[in-house]
């Protein structure tokens, strides 16, 4: 009988330990809702599709968020265009064709590369991507959407890769011998056979680096211009959600209708990264179906 | 050992080493022409090993090398400039577990045929409809053929496999132990199978079960540690072969 209460004891610890992340999920999401409410009664809804951020203004103040996803949207887009090749790539590289001597070498690096503080990527991106993106597109300034991105696919392929990898490696090799027994060669085996055999795992990896690249926060804010305007020009300075909550939280009078503002730009940012992973759920599972 | 004015596949002299472990002595044998030809002897005496080197499966492992010569039809296929893509279609292999690839029933078929370069749909579909009969498979898959070859039972994979194989159109089909992990009753149909392949295709056949080599086998090659100690005919090996050492392995006294 001691024995069965300690195991109930043990098994709700469990239980509790397990679901500790729900709550935290749910705790979150309230208190999101909690203080994005008031937006809704005082200016209304409405005012949040507006084409302008003008938080602070001595005529009208305008907490329109559509500049600041279509900011997070183009950043995203841009980092995905380096990311997926650049991480998907060296995934394959490095588990399928890299010498051992190779694999040594670079693992590092790219571990090294996962631990740099997202600050002094942001510091690099300030001092030499900047200047860079400014002078070889002749531009006023090297602030922008594109050197975000860039940035950003920097950070994430380390994630990328390591997940990745890890879904092509698992790959059984029987799979890979029949194929080279039927004549195919390295590379249409690694093409045909082991890339979409592995596809499910390189999709969740390429999804978490999505997720990494969206919710970033320091390296948008430093390098990519902050100008809250609508524009889909890789070579403009766009605002991302996450930079205008980060620069505008601390100084935002508590209880304002710009505080407000700001959560209902973490309620969408939330939203969007929620939608990332019931996209990318989906996808695992359609393609699970053996 | 016996000899065949013109065999198939001729085997000269061949030591094969992985790493400094050396895994096959000197073996020179002939394998004729379809007829199927059995390699038993007991785990670990080198005869999957033998057979892997008549497609160049070792090839993929690092470390190893080999010396003596292998060849196809007087061609020596570790010869300078030989073209592994061509060897691999010529000759065809099956292995012990059943691999299909996680995708379609048709897909698994056209697979060879497609990195061979045929496109058309008409006549991959011929190619397949083909390869699946003779692998006396076309009447159970033939109504979901885009159903994933997963969902099929171990010996109607196995069957798949020797499909995928045959679709290549090769002159060789090389099994490594191709029923050990099938029912007794799977077994049976794969048996028939080679019975019926070996009319078009010479078989090299490596198994565990000797009263499978008896009952599938034209010839058959006894190997002991990395030796080919005896090679007749199926009948002469299992009734009075020459060797003591193989009359032992055969009544069960050692392996």
């Amino acid at each position: 009988m001691k024995d069965n209460l300690k195991e109930i004891i043990i098994k709700k610890m469990l239980v509790a330990a397990a679901s500790t992340s729900i709550f935290i999920v749910l705790l979150i999401f309230l208190f999101l809702g909690k203080e994005a409410l008031p937006f809704i009664t005082e200016p209304g809804l409405s005012e949040l599709f507006d084409s302008r951020w003008i938080p602070v203004s001595f005529q009208k103040e305008i907490f329109g968020i559509i500049p600041l996803i279509t900011g997070s949207v183009l950043v995203t887009a841009i980092a995905a265009v380096f990311l997926i090749p650049f991480g998907v790539i060296g995934a394959i590289y490095i588990s399928e064709i890299a010498t051992f001597f190779e694999k040594e070498l670079l693992k590092p690096f790219i571990e090294i590369l996962a631990g740099i503080p997202s600050v002094v990527i942001g510091f690099f991106g300030l001092m030499i991507l900047n200047s860079m993106v400014k002078d070889i597109f002749d531009l006023n300034t090297g602030l922008t959407a594109l050197t975000g991105g860039i940035l950003l696919a920097l950070m994430a392929i380390p994630t990328v890769i390591s997940i990745s990898e890890d879904a092509i490696t698992s790959v059984p090799w029987s799979y890979k011998e029949a194929s080279l027994a039927l004549g195919a060669s390295k590379l249409q085996t690694i093409w045909r056979v082991t890339v979409p055999a592995a596809l499910p795992g390189i999709i969740a990896a390429i999804m978490l680096g999505m997720g990494r690249v969206i919710g970033e926060t320091m390296v948008v804010l430093m390098v990519t211009g902050n100008a809250a305007k609508i524009s889909w020009n890789p070579f403009d300075s766009v605002r991302t959600m996450t930079a205008t909550i980060a620069a505008e939280m601390g100084e935002v009078a508590f209880g304002s209708i710009h505080y407000h503002a700001l959560f209902c730009v973490g309620i969408v940012l939330m939203l969007v990264t929620f939608g990332l992973n019931m996209i990318a759920q989906k996808v695992l599972k359609k393609y699970q179906m053996r | 050992m016996v000899k065949f004015t013109n065999p198939k596949i001729t085997i000269e002299k061949l030591d094969f080493y992985y790493g400094s472990v050396q895994a096959l002595f000197d073996i020179s044998m002939h394998v004729p022409e379809k007829k199927v030809t059995a390699l038993i002897g007991p785990s670990g005496c080198g005869k999957s090993t033998f057979l892997r080197m008549i497609n160049r499966m070792n090839d993929i492992i690092d470390g190893t090398h080999h010396k003596g010569k292998v060849c196809i039809d007087d061609q020596d296929i570790y010869g300078d400039g030989v073209d592994i893509v061509a060897l691999r279609k010529r000759v065809g292999m099956v292995f012990q577990k059943s691999n299909p690839f996680p995708k379609s029933i048709f897909e698994n078929v056209a697979y060879g045929p497609r990195i061979h370069g045929i496109k058309d749909k008409a006549k991959l579909d011929d190619i397949i409809e083909r390869s699946l009969n003779n692998a006396a498979i076309w009447d159970e898959v033939k109504d979901r053929m885009d159903k994933n070859a997963m969902s099929l039972s171990g010996g109607q994979q196995q069957r798949l496999c020797i499909a995928r194989a045959l679709a290549v159109e090769p002159e060789i089909l090389l099994m490594d132990e191709p029923a050990s992990a099938l029912d007794p009753k799977s077994t049976a149909r794969i048996e028939d199978l080679i019975n019926e392949l070996k009319k078009n295709y010479t078989i090299v056949i490596v198994t565990h079960n000797m009263q499978q080599a008896a009952r599938v086998s034209d010839y058959t090659a006894f190997f002991y540690e990395g030796n080919l100690v005896e090679f007749d005919h199926t009948n002469t090996i299992f009734t009075k072969p020459n060797i003591k050492q193989t009359e032992d392995y055969i009544t069960g006294r050692f392996g």
